[in-house]
């Protein structure tokens, strides 16, 4: 065509990015990659290879080693080996590696994009101007982070190796997510790049060559998911951080319940992108564009679920289907393209499959004009309306570029449909109205809420879900929280291996209790705790509590799953404790505390006959009074933590703020230690109701007549109905049933590490949140241990709320 | 509306010379009319929404997502010089400095670009050439038989506060002196105020002096400052019967920035939805490279399509921009980056 002609269709012409530089590079390792281990470049004990191709093409780009778990023992032993020196060196040196990583990664940034580009489809002005920045931008936070590790966390230790696995949509991104925050911290590390995009994590691990990183610190393995699991399941791995699908989340977390390794997992999502009738529409549409048509829809917190006020549903619609037409799908190399290609034929396949079901369940589809490429993994920008909660496209992630629309009336309902989803990783919410969009803000179960903007991202930030969405988060302070863990706790004594002999043996033969029960003993009738109410058990059953020396101290309401059934169903129902103003909390608590002074004897003495003295300090210092003067001063600890347990702004680049909100987890079921039958399980207890959490709590077999004392105590200070739930029986078989149950979405269980594995294992139907004692027995009497951050961080999850401003 | 040609000097070559050039004016599939005055309907104009943060956004994205290489390039840097009005409007014009401007503006390339390009038969020209009123018949008789019009910058420009008699007077002058296109200034504190049947009034009368000249209004954006004032304007010089709206007299201290531009092009793509009406665009002052005119003219094309890349519907004001543009088309050429120098001025 002529330039004349060219003048009169002003169509885009081509504009590829040159990709010369990136093809020398895979051509100088003649387009074969071994494994990066213990600093050096190492063969695959197979002797395998597996090929990485350019999705836009088909064509294949290099082969790469096919590791296996000898590699996978390799690679581990080569990052504990590393893990002393790098340990020792100072803050500074590491901070010094980090800042030389963000460097290199300037440096070369162009070949890093380009790469990024040909192994996933991404479009190159994606990965040159968001990812790779985004990259460095990563390692220079951290290496700031490296540097204050000291001062700004004292008393912190890093967790060890950590084990990483990461997906194929943001390679070296996600890369950058789970490298820099460990080493900063002082981690050596193993990862697993994904099998469809390997090259960039292999690029990478050459700059780390180049800065002169010490061998071992950072080792990259390419293997199948089989072997990705042979490392997260690997002993000497003491951390694992995983961004992938729900699906395979639940599979490590089934993986790593016999152990104690920390967990932080970022899954998949189907976020919703709610439009107000007073949102700037334009600006919606482009946000739709940023949310769902970004990375070709490969997003986890990809915008998917249109949520849009009746009132302008049909202009939105509209407007977007004109933006989609404006699209350009084609080579991702060409620089003026805006949807490139899906990472691979399976993804393509598993898109189309979704979109077709949609159809046949009755959603309108609409795809603009604009053509395909006749070859390469393309999927065009895709629409769904007349679609329904019920809808498997609106439920399901397609990890696509394909948006689900349906309509709300009223700010409840958003709030309503918003949160009508397993998932909560993120929400964008679109409203000129600054008390409309943060009413919604903070309504919305997501760790990431984008007012008017969406797909946001920063080092600065804490970025992770809640629900099925996982748990943990990356970037900010709370992210580096994720790789470190308290000094103290590694100084604890190990936690019996197994469960204490249930003292509620054989309730079908109760005759064989032979002995009378005392009289002072049988007129006190403890029952279950249940939304505010004394209950009695469902079973219909009661145990016998012995003391410390045989006596028989009276009987138990012997607990089952229909209790914690209706405990959660209880907790549940209380959860606008979350919304109860800081200050009444502390005030509720510290009545509690007051109403507990007024009955210290009492309390302390029927405990005394179930704990013995003191176990570590005094032995003449009996530990029941101890326990009860703890726990009057541990209630005054919560009441005065509930209004300060604040969050933080951060602030990325940019003119906006970026809101740290911790909150309140939800209902939380927890199992208390035998070791401090009630100092132990008000310490779980009140770290969770301080900050808003309402909680189904069994106290230990140890002695669970403490209730009877307990819901006195609540019942006269003003504690909400539901908000405290207590439920005695069996531990183990309560704690499958509340681990089991989807309305519960955190357990926390401070016993035997058998009893731990079992919450663990029981609790990945709905990915609850687990927090255990790791193994070790705490000490409830030492307030620097027992009480504080550390508690009041695993009550909480964080969420990060984008508010730019400007006029 | 079909694109009627500024002129109409046939040529029965082909490519025809690019005035002559036209195309149906459409919208997401519905065929657009001339701009006409309608009633002021106020719930439009208070029921703008502009996210001055998410609009930014956008605007950095237009640069980032779109580019334009070699032979395409040269297309649309042909394309700009097609919609450029080449200006000039300063306190030291003369009428020798505004022939030789107009020189230009007939011969906006050398020769040997022409050639190189293979583009004679185009018979390139800009699209207007901008004046004070001062000079608006130095600069018809200049421009005699090119078919390029003469636009006058008029109602008190730059700051619009004369009195309205003196103002619509002015334009009155102007089209009998011989300028085929008006662009006016608004009374910038009637936005502020939120005076809209004041605004649409004077806009109404300016239009109404203009008759058949083109009339471009110019909202002054670097004074209205806030983005939800630009829509606003607007939307009420739209509905005044505007054939243009054009953001800044070049004499604010903020123009012509991708931003506004884009609010304003969206109230453009939103009043021919509802109105049925076309009206162009002309992002003006500060506009000085070829990159920023193939920016300018990709948002065109992508928030409101092929027919807003006519000079019937966009217009650069610039008058610096054709120097660079000459200098990117002769590296097209040659592949060596030229000198200022080496290109007559304007």
């Amino acid at each position: 065509m002529s330039i004349a002609e060219k003048f009169y269709t002003m169509e885009y012409g081509a504009a590829p990015e040159d990709p010369k530089e990136a093809v020398q590079w895979l051509d100088r390792h003649h387009r074969r990659f071994d494994e990066f281990i213990g600093g050096a470049w190492v063969q695959p004990a197979s002797g395998e290879y597996q090929t990485t191709s350019d999705p836009s093409t088909g064509e294949t780009l290099a082969e790469v080693a096919k590791g296996n778990t000898a590699d996978v023992e390799a690679a581990v032993f080569a990052a504990r080996k590393a893990l002393p020196a790098w340990q020792a060196l100072s803050c500074h040196e590491r901070a010094r590696y980090l800042y030389a990583l963000a460097r290199q990664v300037q440096k070369h940034s162009r070949r890093l994009a380009v790469l990024e580009t040909m192994d996933n489809g991404k479009p190159i002005r994606e990965s040159r101007d968001i990812d790779i920045p985004l990259v460095a931008r990563h390692f220079y936070h951290h290496a700031g982070w490296a540097q204050l590790l000291e001062s700004e966390f004292p008393n912190y230790q890093a967790c060890g190796v950590v084990g990483q696995i990461i997906p194929w949509n943001f390679p070296l991104l996600m890369f950058a997510w789970k490298v820099a925050p460990a080493l900063a911290a002082g981690n050596t590390v193993v990862i697993k790049p994904a099998k469809y995009t390997p090259l960039t994590a292999l690029a990478f691990a050459e700059l780390a060559m180049e800065v002169g990183l010490p061998p071992g610190v950072l080792n990259v393995l390419t293997c199948d998911a089989k072997t990705g699991q042979a490392l997260i399941e690997h002993p000497g791995i003491d951390k694992v951080a995983f961004t992938g699908s729900t699906e395979v989340g639940r599979t490590i977390r089934l993986a790593t319940a016999n152990s104690t390794k920390k967990l932080s997992l970022e899954l998949g999502g189907k976020s919703p992108f709610v439009v107000f009738d007073d949102a700037d529409l334009d600006s919606a549409v482009e946000g739709l564009v940023d949310a769902i048509w970004f990375n070709q829809g490969q997003v986890c917190c990809a915008g998917s679920r249109l949520l849009v006020q009746e009132r302008v549903a049909e202009t939105l619609y509209t407007k977007v289907r004109a933006r989609m037409e404006s699209l350009r799908v084609g080579p991702p190399l060409d620089k003026a393209i805006d949807i490139g290609a899906i990472v691979s034929p399976v993804q393509l396949e598993s898109i189309r499959k979704m979109v077709d079901a949609g159809v046949a369940e009755g959603a309108r589809c609409w795809q603009p004009s604009n053509p395909l490429p006749e070859k390469g993994c393309f999927f065009p920008p895709t629409l769904l309306t007349d679609v329904h909660p019920a809808a498997t496209v609106v439920q399901e992630e397609i990890f696509g570029p394909v948006l689900v629309a349906m309509t709300f009336r009223t700010p409840a309902e958003a709030a309503e449909l918003a949160n009508n989803t397993i998932y909560g990783l993120a929400a964008s919410i679109w409203s000129e109205n600054i008390n409309v969009a943060l009413d919604l803000a903070s309504q919305v179960k997501a760790g990431v809420v984008w007012v008017n903007c969406t797909n946001q991202f920063d080092a600065a930030c804490g970025f992770g879900g809640y629900r099925e969405s996982g748990y943990g988060r990356e970037g900010g302070r709370e992210g580096m929280l994720e790789y470190l863990t308290p000094e103290w706790l590694h100084t604890l004594p190990a936690a019996p291996e197994k469960a204490a002999r249930p003292s509620a043996p054989e309730i079908d033969a109760p005759e064989e209790t032979t002995s009378p029960l005392i009289t002072s003993n049988i007129d006190r009738t403890v029952k279950q705790y249940i939304g505010g109410k004394q209950a009695r058990p469902d079973s219909g059953y009661s145990f016998p509590v012995y003391g410390r020396d045989g006596e028989l101290l009276g009987e138990a309401p012997l607990g089952n799953r229909k209790d914690v059934r209706n405990a959660v169903e209880a907790a549940r129902n209380a959860s606008g404790w979350a919304k109860t103003s800081a200050h009444n909390r502390a005030q509720v608590l510290y009545f509690l505390a007051e109403n507990m002074i007024q009955r210290r004897d009492e309390i302390a003495h029927r405990l005394s006959r179930a704990v013995g003295p003191h176990p570590r300090n005094d032995q003449s210092e009996i530990q029941a009074g101890v326990e009860v003067d703890l726990s009057i001063e541990r209630i005054f600890t919560y009441a005065a933590w509930a209004d300060k347990y604040e969050g933080f702004v951060h602030h990325p680049p940019g003119r906006n703020i970026t809101i740290a909100m911790p909150e309140a987890v939800g209902a939380i079921g927890i199992l208390a230690p035998s070791e401090a039958p009630l100092l132990g399980l008000l310490s779980l207890v009140l770290s969770a109701i301080a900050v808003g959490n309402t909680v189904v709590a069994v106290p230990s077999d140890r002695y669970p007549l403490i209730i009877g004392d307990l819901y006195q105590l609540l019942d006269t200070s003003d504690v909400p109905a539901g908000v405290v739930n207590l439920v005695a029986g069996r531990p183990a078989e309560l704690a499958k049933t509340l681990a089991e149950h989807d309305g519960i979405e955190a357990i926390w269980c401070f016993r035997s590490n058998e009893e731990a594995d079992a919450v663990r294992a029981a609790s990945i139907g709905n990915m609850k949140q687990v927090w255990t004692n790791d193994g070790h027995e705490y000490d409830w009497f030492n307030p620097a241990q027992a009480e504080g951050r550390w508690f009041l961080q695993h009550a909480t999850q964080v969420k990060n709320i984008w508010v730019p401003y400007g006029e | 509306m079909a694109l009627q040609p500024v002129t109409s000097n046939n040529s029965a070559s082909h490519p025809k010379p690019h005035t002559v050039q036209s195309i149906p004016v459409v919208l997401n599939g519905r065929t657009l009319e001339a701009n006409r005055r309608i009633p002021l309907n106020l719930d439009w104009v208070e029921g703008v929404r502009v996210n001055t943060s998410a609009v930014e956004r956008r605007a950095a994205t237009h640069l980032a997502r779109r580019t334009v290489k070699k032979e395409t390039q040269a297309a649309w840097l042909l394309r700009a010089i097609a919609c450029m009005d080449l200006t000039t409007l300063s306190g030291d014009d003369s009428a020798d400095r505004v022939r030789r401007l107009c020189a230009k503006a007939r011969n906006p390339l050398q020769r040997h670009i022409v050639e190189g390009l293979g583009i004679e038969d185009l018979h390139l020209t800009v699209g207007a050439v901008c004046v004070y009123h001062a000079f608006v018949e130095t600069a018809v008789k200049a421009l005699e038989g090119s078919g390029i019009p003469v636009a006058a910058v008029s109602a008190g420009f730059p700051a619009g506060l004369s009195p309205l008699a003196e103002r619509v007077e002015e334009i009155h002058r102007s089209v009998e002196a011989g300028a085929q296109e008006i662009d006016i200034v608004i009374t910038r504190a009637h936005v502020f105020n939120g005076e809209w049947q004041a605004l649409y009034d004077e806009v109404a009368a300016f239009k109404q002096a203009a008759g058949t000249a083109h009339m471009k209004a110019i909202l002054g954006t670097g004074d209205l400052m806030t983005l939800r004032n630009v829509a606003r304007a607007s939307w009420v010089a739209m509905m005044a019967g505007a054939d243009f709206i054009k953001t800044s007299t070049g004499k604010e201290s903020i123009n012509a920035t991708l931003p506004v531009s884009l609010v304003m092009v969206r109230c453009i793509r939103d009043y021919a939805e509802r109105s049925g009406s076309a009206v162009g665009f002309k992002p003006a002052g500060g506009i000085r490279t070829a990159k920023q005119a193939t920016d300018w003219l990709a948002m065109m094309k992508d928030e409101l399509g092929r027919p807003w890349l006519e000079p019937s519907l966009f217009r650069f004001g610039a008058s610096g921009m054709l120097g660079d543009i000459e200098r990117q088309l002769e590296h097209h050429l040659t592949g060596r980056y030229s000198a200022t120098y080496r290109h007559p001025i304007a």
